[in-house]
C-alpha cells in the first residue's frame, strides 16, 4: 500500500553532502592536522615556542569566535525555518498568486549565491534601527544572521513543499472526505507527517548552515575564521598557517559530525518497512 | 439532519450526470435512485467510471452537468457547502488511506472532534464503542502500519461511522486485499446493510453483492446498462453486454 512504502526523501539541498562523513574522515583530518604540527615544528627549529603550545594558548579565544558560529547558526537556522514554513506553505497555496510570489522569492533565495546574499544584507541594513526613542543597534554578526537567514529559509521552503507533495494524494481524499476543510487537512493530516520526513534534510541543511558561517569573516565578523587570520597575523609565523587552520577545521568537524550521523541514523530510521 | 427523511423520496438521487476528463467521458448520463435504508451495487468493468460517480457523490469530483441531490442538498451547485454534504456521506477507499501518524482510535476520533466539535470525552466512549463494532477491541491503540489489511479497513469504516453519516460510500473496499481478510469486511459492511444504513457500494466481489443489494447496477462505458434486483439481475439479464460480463467474473 502506497501510504507505507518505503519512501527516501532525497535530500533537495546539496547532493553530494548525501554521502555520509564517517569516523574515519575525523581520523584522517587527527592525522592531517598532527602530521602538520610535526612539519611545523621542524620549520621552527628548537629556539621557536612550539607550535602546540602557540595553537592552545589562542584556544580558549577560538573558542570564543566558535561560540559566536553557533550562535549565528542557530539564529540563522531558528529564524530561516519560521520564515521557510510560511513560505513553503505559500508554495502550496490554493491562490495562483500566492503561489507564484512564493515561488518566485524561494527561486531567488535558493539560487543567489550565499556569500552575495551577505554582502546584500551587510550594506544595504543600517547600523541601528530607531523605533521611537529606543535605538537597537544592528551589529556585523546580526546583520550576518539576516543574511544566513535567506538562504535556509528559501531552502526549508522547498522541504516544506517537497514533503507535502511527497504525501500521497489518497490522504487528502480520506481527509476531504471526513469533510475536513483544507487547513485542518493541513494541520491535522499532512504537516504531522511532513516532519518526519523534513528532519533528516533539515539536520542536513543546519550541518550547511553552520559550515557557511566562516562566510561572515569576509564582512568582518569576528568568528573563529576571522580571529584565526587575526591570530596569524599577530604571531607572524609562517610554519603555523597550516596547522590552525586545520586545528579550526577539526573544531567544526568535531562540531558536525555528531549532526551528520544522527541525520544518517534518522534517515534509516524513517525509513519504514 | 436526514434522520426524518420521508421514506418515499430518494436519499440520493442521481440525474443525467455527466463527467468528463479532458477528453475522455467517464459518467455519460447516470440517474440513479437510493432510497433511505437501501443498499445498491454498482459493478462493471474496470474504467467504467464507478469510482468516479462514487466521488461525484460527495463533490469530491465536480460533476459537468447533470443533479445529484443528497438528502434534498444539490451537489451541482457552486454554492454547495460541500463540507455538510459531506458529514452527511461517509466514504470508504480501497486503499484505506488511514492517517498512518495516529493510532487507530485517534483515526476514528479525528473528524468527529475536529469537525463536528464534540466533546472527547463523548466522542472517545462513541470511538471505543465503533472499534467494538468492527470487532477490533484491543486494536485501539495500534497504528495503521501495525494492523492488516482487512483491520485497517475496518479501522476506515469505523472512522467513516464516526461522523454518523446517513450514507456510505464504498469504493472497492475489498480489492487491495489479501483473500483472507476480505470475508472479515465485508461481514461488516453486511452488519452495517442490516441496521439499516443506506449505502452504495462499488464492487467486484459478485457473490457479496448477490448477498447484500437491494439492487444491482449494471455499469459500462459511463452509462448504467441494466439494473434490478439481484436474483433477478444474476439470472436472467437482457443485455449482451452485460451477460459477457457476468460470464467473466462469476
Amino acid at each position: 500500500m502506497p501510504v507505507l512504502k518505503p519512501f527516501r526523501l532525497r535530500s533537495t539541498v546539496h547532493d553530494w553532502l548525501g554521502a555520509p562523513v564517517t569516523a574515519r574522515h575525523g581520523i584522517l583530518l587527527l592525522v592531517a592536522l598532527m602530521l602538520s604540527v610535526c612539519i611545523g615544528e621542524v620549520q621552527a627549529g628548537p629556539a621557536a615556542p612550539s607550535i602546540l603550545a602557540t595553537i592552545l594558548k589562542w584556544t580558549p579565544l577560538l573558542a570564543q569566535g566558535f561560540a559566536l558560529n553557533i550562535a549565528m547558526s542557530f539564529l540563522a537556522m531558528a529564524i530561516g525555518t519560521v520564515l521557510g514554513l510560511a513560505l513553503g506553505l505559500g508554495l502550496i497555496a490554493v491562490t495562483r498568486p500566492v503561489r507564484a510570489t512564493s515561488w518566485l522569492i524561494t527561486q531567488f533565495f535558493r539560487n543567489a549565491p550565499w556569500l552575495v546574499l551577505l554582502f546584500y544584507c551587510i550594506l544595504l541594513m543600517p547600523f541601528e534601527v530607531r523605533i521611537g526613542a529606543t535605538i537597537i543597534p544592528l551589529p556585523g554578526w546580526a546583520k550576518s544572521t539576516a543574511g544566513l537567514a535567506l538562504p535556509v529559509m528559501a531552502n526549508v521552503a522547498e522541504l516544506v513543499r517537497g514533503a507535502v507533495q511527497s504525501i500521497p494524494s489518497g490522504q487528502w481524499e480520506a481527509a476531504e472526505a471526513l469533510a475536513f476543510t483544507r487547513l485542518q487537512t493541513l494541520r491535522l493530516v499532512v504537516l504531522p507527517q511532513c516532519v518526519k520526513r523534513m528532519t533528516p534534510p533539515w539536520m542536513n541543511l543546519y550541518a550547511i548552515v553552520v559550515v557557511a558561517t566562516p562566510l561572515t569573516s569576509i564582512v568582518g565578523v569576528s568568528e573563529a575564521m576571522t580571529l584565526t587570520g587575526d591570530v596569524l597575523s599577530s604571531e607572524g609565523r609562517t610554519e603555523l598557517l597550516v596547522p590552525m587552520y586545520l586545528y579550526l577545521l577539526t573544531w567544526f568537524f568535531i562540531y558536525c559530525y555528531p549532526i551528520a550521523r544522527a541525520t544518517v541514523a534518522l534517515e534509516r530510521r524513517f525509513q519504514v518497512p | 439532519m436526514t434522520s426524518g427523511w420521508p421514506p418515499e423520496l430518494p436519499l440520493i438521487r442521481m440525474r443525467d450526470v455527466h463527467k468528463k476528463f479532458g477528453a475522455a467521458t467517464v459518467i455519460d448520463g447516470i440517474s440513479i435512485d437510493v432510497m433511505k435504508g437501501e443498499v445498491i451495487c454498482i459493478i462493471g468493468p474496470s474504467g467504467a467510471g464507478k469510482s468516479t460517480l462514487l466521488r461525484c457523490i460527495n463533490a469530491l469530483v465536480p460533476i459537468d452537468s447533470g443533479s445529484i441531490l443528497v438528502g434534498g442538498q444539490e451537489v451541482n451547485d457552486p454554492k454547495l457547502d460541500k463540507l455538510a454534504l459531506r458529514r452527511k456521506v461517509g466514504m470508504v477507499f480501497q486503499q484505506y488511506n488511514l492517517f498512518p501518524h495516529r493510532t487507530a482510535l485517534a483515526n476514528v476520533m479525528m473528524a468527529p472532534l475536529h469537525v463536528l466539535k464534540r466533546s472527547r470525552a463523548e466522542v472517545e466512549a462513541e470511538a471505543r464503542a465503533l472499534m467494538r463494532k468492527v470487532r477490533l477491541e484491543g486494536k485501539e491503540n495500534s497504528y495503521p502500519g501495525e494492523l492488516s489489511g482487512g483491520q485497517q479497513q475496518r479501522v476506515a469504516i469505523a472512522r467513516s461511522l464516526a461522523m454518523q453519516p446517513a450514507a456510505m460510500l464504498f469504493d472497492e473496499v475489498t480489492a487491495a486485499l489479501d483473500p483472507e481478510t476480505v470475508k472479515e469486511v465485508l461481514v461488516t459492511i453486511l452488519e452495517l446493510a442490516e441496521e439499516g444504513m443506506t449505502c452504495v457500494i462499488v464492487t467486484h466481489e459478485m457473490g457479496f453483492a448477490r448477498e447484500i443489494a437491494d439492487q444491482i447496477y449494471f455499469t459500462d462505458r459511463g452509462i448504467v446498462v441494466e439494473h434490478g434486483p439481484p436474483a433477478e439481475f444474476f439470472t436472467n439479464c437482457k443485455d449482451e453486454r452485460t451477460r459477457r460480463f457476468l460470464s467473466q467474473v462469476l
